[in-house]
Formats: structure tokens, sequence, C-alpha cells
């Protein structure tokens, strides 16, 4: 791939959309110390229902994939620099396909904006081993953004 | 119960929660009230484990809204805005 340089975790393309990038990283650990100590309230406030419902089928994954779609939110988060937007957790959804793979989808205000943005995609990647898990997401934004983006 | 039971300072319990829960790496007590949590060690998570103890302590909800990184940066933001929405509620 040519004409390609990467900005401050901004990946330009010429002729092409601007991207973002984000990445978290999550001690699994941690997510089952916060479960034990605020239980159901810790999971409903981070979590959609169909989050937790893919999460719960799994048993003894459930704290492996709840760290691993934390850690999506946190990316996207990260991604779109939405630190201080007010965003909720469940406003941020990782949604598994009926192939296995895993997709974000936004809601209210974080849909609201994103299309303000000029937003055009994200991508996706999780990934869990031993006490860590942590995704990747990738946004990319109409070209006529990119300066904005800067 | 007594009338004159003492009741701590708002910034006295903050202090409370980010010891339970801010896992940072400085001693809570040695913090100014202004210090930046996150640079002194608190991880997004923490901050989750934080507002979710402050609403324990204080019978409030953060509304999404007030999600943000600069509300849980510091014991004063902290305080500030468990004033707004004390004073809401």
């Amino acid at each position: 791939m040519t004409d390609q340089c990467n900005f401050n975790n901004q990946l330009v393309l010429s002729h092409s959309s601007p991207f973002r990038v984000g990445f978290d990283l999550v001690q699994i650990s941690r997510i089952i110390d916060s479960i034990s100590c605020f239980g159901d309230g810790f999971k409903n406030r981070l979590f959609t229902p169909n989050e937790l419902n893919y999460a719960h089928q799994g048993k003894d994954l459930c704290p492996q994939r709840l760290a691993a779609r934390f850690a999506a939110k946190e990316a996207t988060i990260k991604a779109l620099r939405w630190s201080d937007a007010g965003i909720g957790w469940k406003e941020i959804e990782v949604c598994k396909l009926p192939d296995g793979d895993c997709e974000l989808a936004l809601h209210g205000r974080a849909a609201e904006l994103a299309k303000g943005m000029g937003m055009t995609s994200m991508t996706l990647s999780l990934s869990h081993d031993g006490d860590y898990a942590g995704a990747v997401v990738a946004v990319g934004f109409e070209p006529k953004m990119a300066r904005l983006l800067e | 119960m007594s009338n004159t039971e003492k009741i701590e300072p708002i910034e006295v319990q903050i202090r409370t929660v980010l010891r339970a829960h801010g896992r940072l790496n400085k001693n809570v007590d040695l913090l100014e009230d202004s210090d930046d949590l996150y640079e002194s060690g608190m991880t997004s998570h923490a901050s989750v484990n934080v507002m979710l103890g402050l609403e324990g302590v204080f019978d409030v909800e953060f509304p999404d809204h007030m999600l943000k990184r600069n509300v849980f940066s510091s014991i004063q933001s902290i305080r500030s805005a468990l004033g707004d929405l004390m004073t809401a509620a």
C-alpha cells in the first residue's frame, strides 16, 4: 500500500478515507472483582441485554466476554475521542454475528455524534488470553472530514 | 444514633471511595483535591468502580451526560459533580 502515513493514531490513506484507531486492554480478574463488589449494578450499567445474554451463555467465559466488551467500548471512545462527550456505555454495543464475528453498533446520542463527525465505518477486533482481554477499533470517516480530524 | 453523630465532609467520603475502588498508585491521603486521578494511576475501569462506589455512598446516579473523563479526573471535579447531583435531587 502506498501513500500511507500515521499521524498521532490517525491512519491517513491518500485518495481514501481518514481513519482513527482505538485500543484498550482490560484485566479480566478486575472485572470479576467489580461483579463481586457491585453485582448486577455493574453489569447492567455497562452492558446491553444482548451483550449480557451472550456473555452468560458462555458460563465460565462470562468474565472474559464482558472484559472484551468493556475493552471494545473503551477502544471506541478512544478512537472517536469521546472521553469527554458524555456517552453511556450501553450506547456502544458489541453485536455477535451468526458467523461468530463481532461488530459494533452505536445507539442514541452516540449514533448522532458519530453521524455528525462523518463516520462511515467501524471495525472491531477482540481477543482474550489468560487474565487479559483487549479490543482494537478502527473508525473510518468521510474524506471531507480529514482536516477536521487532524 | 444520636443527633450529634459526626457527618464526614464530602471530600473525606470521596477519598474513602477512591481508597476502596480507585486503584491509585499514590496515597489517597496525600493527594491534593486538584490532583489528576488518572495521572495517579486510575484506569477507566477503576473510574467505573469509583462512580458506582460514589453512587452507593451518596445515593445518587450519574446520568449518561456526566459520564465524562473530566468529571472523575480529580477530587475537586467529583465534588462539583456530586454537588450538582445532590442539588438536583
